[in-house]
């Protein structure tokens, strides 16, 4: 039996990725690098456990720019995280399918993880 | 009414019967979550700004301490299961997919109790 001339759906690198598919293959890209994150995080609250010296010094390390910029990507993937987290929670409950609002929607789940980040760099 | 094959029981194919819970826990913490992540973000910034006085006080704040912890159990968690599903989506291998999944589900306990105790020490000794 030949194999080779079957029809085939479209191969994900050639194929244009509608908004929608952008902003969720996102949301599983920051779940996995927040997950990463968390090491981070057990790093941060056993430096504060460990006594005035050792939260010193991670402060010290934390003011490299290199970390503040991993940092400031953790606030905005866990934002980004968090709005399209939202989004699927209605999403279950069977809500918000309607093909005309996806990408405006979309849009607006950007506008407001990067409003809630900005917000936190200014105000927190 | 039992529709699946004889074939397909012997194989052991088919549902492990665990998938709506895991499904409804991915979704119980991420309800836990939104809140929770606004203490986060909180003693995020403190932690790399504040003084170290002034971050112990506030994490010795009971209701601070109780949103950490409620948001530390809620995030292994969450991330536990979240990578499960990623890892059975690219990993094929049957025995590769078993090891990996179970190696994040030891290592993220492993985490989540280091994290645990860190906090429990920052409250009870300071």
């Amino acid at each position: 039996m030949n194999h080779n001339n079957r029809p085939l759906s479209p191969h994900l690198q050639v194929y244009r990725l509608p908004l929608t598919g952008i902003v969720s293959i996102t949301h599983r890209m920051t779940g996995v690098m927040l997950s990463f994150g968390l090491f981070l995080f057990v790093y941060l609250v056993s430096s504060i456990a460990g006594g005035s010296d050792s939260y010193a010094s991670m402060q010290e390390v934390m003011d490299i720019w290199l970390f503040r910029l991993m940092y400031w990507g953790f606030i905005y993937a866990l934002f980004f995280h968090l709005v399209h987290g939202v989004r699927h929670l209605i999403w279950d409950m069977g809500k918000t399918y309607e093909k005309e609002n996806l990408d405006s929607l979309a849009i607006k789940e950007l506008i407001i993880s990067f409003s809630l980040t900005l917000f936190t760099f200014i105000f927190v | 009414m039992d529709f699946r094959t004889p074939l397909s029981k012997v194989k052991g194919l088919g549902s492990a019967k665990s998938g709506t819970s895991h499904w409804w826990l991915q979704r119980v913490t991420a309800v836990a979550l939104v809140p929770l992540s606004y203490w986060l973000v909180i003693l995020l910034d403190m932690t790399l700004n504040a003084p170290y006085q002034e971050t112990v006080a506030w994490m010795n704040e009971p209701f601070h301490s109780v949103c950490i912890i409620a948001w530390v159990l809620a995030v292994f968690y969450h991330s536990a299961l979240g990578l499960q599903v990623v890892i059975e989506d690219y990993v094929s291998q049957e025995g590769i997919k078993i090891v990996a999944v179970w190696s994040v589900n030891l290592v993220f306990l492993l985490f989540a109790l280091a994290a645990l105790i860190a906090v429990f020490k920052i409250i009870l000794v300071g």
